[in-house]
């Protein structure tokens, strides 16, 4: 039950990660591949400045302003200077892998020792409850410790998810939800849809950094490698979301890819258990995804061969 | 702006696309002309006259190789085109062209109304400003005031055309732009929009340029036609002369324009035949 309730942990941290890359991948419609790098940068930014004895909530919100000033650089090669958008991607992924290594000087920053927000967590459980030991939730028997993380993080979440919401229902969010629907209509309405690229996907690397920095406080650790396979993953859990609420609002989009996150989590969790190949994981990840972006094309043909017998 | 004062100048507009490559094209070859406050000049000519060309040039969705725009006495050639749009109001020939088309009709609208102020955190749609959006959608009589909520890419051409002139006009624009925005719908449906923007034209008093391919248009809206043929504008209709024009007249001007035109390709024809 403690895997579970890690994986649902690990879940809820990686949807900020799923809703950033909603923000590239389904708004501005923008396969932008920088997140590789970007969630390593906020963990490495996180990491290395908690190693130095400063807040870790400091820490965490270098994270994010790293995160969003990795993504305004791809935004700026891509807005203007017309750089093919999966290349201005590949181009500051690539960068910040030096960059990376730079800032934490080495290849991984172990933060086990060191305090991190979740430090602040394990405190909260103390003073809540001065002998945790573990409670039953539904006859599993659960860590307070873990339970405590899992309610301090979903609540987070949920507030970051409806502050999303908010921003994308604002005239401000609106106007660079047009951008990415119709860069000519809004253009025409007087809106600078360059900065509108520029400053979206900063905000949804922004959102990503920060996944990465907490995730590092999580597990305890931040690595160069962290990031390989996560723009991937995080595909996985928008077209999860998506097939879990059946709704085009962005609001319930947002949620769809929280739940999609955490639902993921709890399946690769599963199947590792069932004694998958963990090699194996990305591997079917991509395929996953690959699936799930081809099923639509191939259901439209076979719905339309009876069709066409019809008129016949 | 007082009725009759020039609101746009154009002078001597020269643009040339690819240029040096076997694809250029001379689209504009010195443009210049006065556009009145309060006119609704009807731009027609050839296709490749360059008419819908010197409407982008308005727009700035380029910037010309040489001459100069005037708007209200200043000069907007060098101007982004998202800073001069907020000044213009412009519906396009592809009626998907002037929406978000994932996006709701209530939405739509809520950053047509935006345009030209501040865009804020605010929230987009209220109860209030929805209701205002009701109310100007239903004098469209098209039944769609109710559907508010209704991604705009639902609807038809038709309905998105119209809901475009009335987003291209929500902020009384100085000038409405309009490119063959009737150019891609059915006979009925494009007379409805043309009624449509002879009532939204009149009621605000918009100065408005128009490009047409359909001479009914060019005789029955507006009071001034500008032709054009091979990116210069070669005849200049005025309100007075308008009135007893007939579509057979415009026709003429028209076959008068190809005709001396045809010598040119013909003797090239001949030269080259005989020294090449």
């Amino acid at each position: 039950m403690s895997l579970l309730a890690g994986s649902v942990i690990i879940g809820l941290i990686l949807s900020l990660l799923a809703m950033g890359v909603f923000i590239s991948f389904r708004i501005f419609n923008f396969p932008d591949i920088t997140v590789e790098g970007s969630i390593t940068f906020g963990a490495a930014i996180t990491a290395a400045i908690i190693q130095l004895d400063i807040h870790p909530l400091t820490a965490t919100l270098l994270g994010f302003l790293g995160g969003f000033l990795a993504g305004m650089t791809t935004g700026i090669l891509h807005a203007k200077f017309k750089i093919n958008s999966l290349l201005a991607g590949i181009l500051v992924m690539t960068a910040l892998y030096s960059v990376n290594l730079h800032v934490m000087g080495k290849s991984n920053i172990p933060l086990l020792t060191r305090t991190t927000l979740f430090t602040y967590v394990e405190k909260l459980t103390l003073w809540c409850f001065p002998d945790p030991a573990s409670v039953s939730v539904a006859g599993w028997n659960v860590q307070i410790r873990d339970l405590m993380v899992l309610v301090v993080l979903l609540i987070a979440i949920m507030l970051a998810g409806s502050l999303l919401r908010w921003f994308f229902r604002s005239h401000f969010g609106t106007a660079m939800r047009a951008t990415g629907n119709n860069q000519n209509m809004i253009r025409a309405l007087g809106v600078n849809t360059d900065w509108m690229i520029i400053l979206g996907l900063g905000l949804a690397n922004g959102m990503i950094g920060l996944s990465g920095s907490l995730l590092a406080q999580y597990q305890g650790f931040a690595d160069a490698q962290m990031g390989i396979g996560m723009l991937v993953w995080g595909l996985a859990s928008v077209i999860i979301g998506e097939a879990l609420i059946n709704s085009r609002s962005v609001g319930m989009l947002i949620t769809g890819a929280i739940m999609g996150s955490v639902f993921f989590r709890i399946l690769v969790a599963i199947a590792l258990r069932l004694g998958m190949n963990p090699n194996d994981l990305k591997l079917i990840t991509a395929l996953f995804v690959l699936i799930a972006l081809v099923l639509p094309t191939v259901v439209k043909k076979f719905k339309i061969k009876p069709l066409v017998n019809d008129n016949r | 702006m007082t009725t009759g004062n020039p609101i746009l100048r154009i002078i001597d507009l020269h643009k040339t696309f690819h240029p040096g490559t076997p694809n250029e094209v001379r689209a504009l070859q010195g443009v210049s002309c006065e556009i009145r406050c309060g006119s609704f000049v009807i731009l027609v000519g050839t296709n490749g006259s360059g008419k819908s060309t010197l409407l982008n040039a308005v727009a700035g969705t380029f910037v010309p190789d040489t001459g100069r725009i005037l708007l209200n006495n200043v000069d907007i050639t060098r101007r982004k085109e998202h800073e001069r749009a907020i000044r213009f109001g412009r519906v396009f020939q592809n009626p998907f062209s002037g929406t978000a088309p994932d996006m709701t009709i209530a939405e739509n609208i809520a950053l047509a109304a935006k345009k030209g102020s501040f865009r804020g955190f605010g929230l987009a749609l209220t109860a209030r400003n929805k209701e205002a959006f009701r109310n100007k959608i239903s004098t469209l009589n098209m039944g769609i005031e109710d559907r508010l909520d209704t991604p705009i890419g639902k609807l038809s051409g038709g309905q998105r055309q119209a809901l475009t002139l009335l987003m291209a006009s929500w902020v009384k624009p100085e000038i409405l732009l309009l490119d063959e925005h009737t150019a891609a719908l059915d006979p009925k449906t494009a007379a409805k929009v043309v009624q449509l923007t002879r009532e939204i034209v009149e009621k605000d008093q918009l100065t408005t340029l128009m490009v047409t391919h359909s001479m009914q248009q060019a005789i029955h809206l507006g009071d001034r036609i500008l032709m054009l043929h091979q990116g210069r504008i070669v005849k200049d209709i005025s309100a007075d002369e308008k009135k007893n024009l007939k579509v057979k007249d415009l026709m003429e001007f028209f076959d008068e324009v190809r005709r001396k035109d045809l010598i040119d390709p013909a003797m090239a024809e001949m030269l080259r035949q005989n020294y090449v």
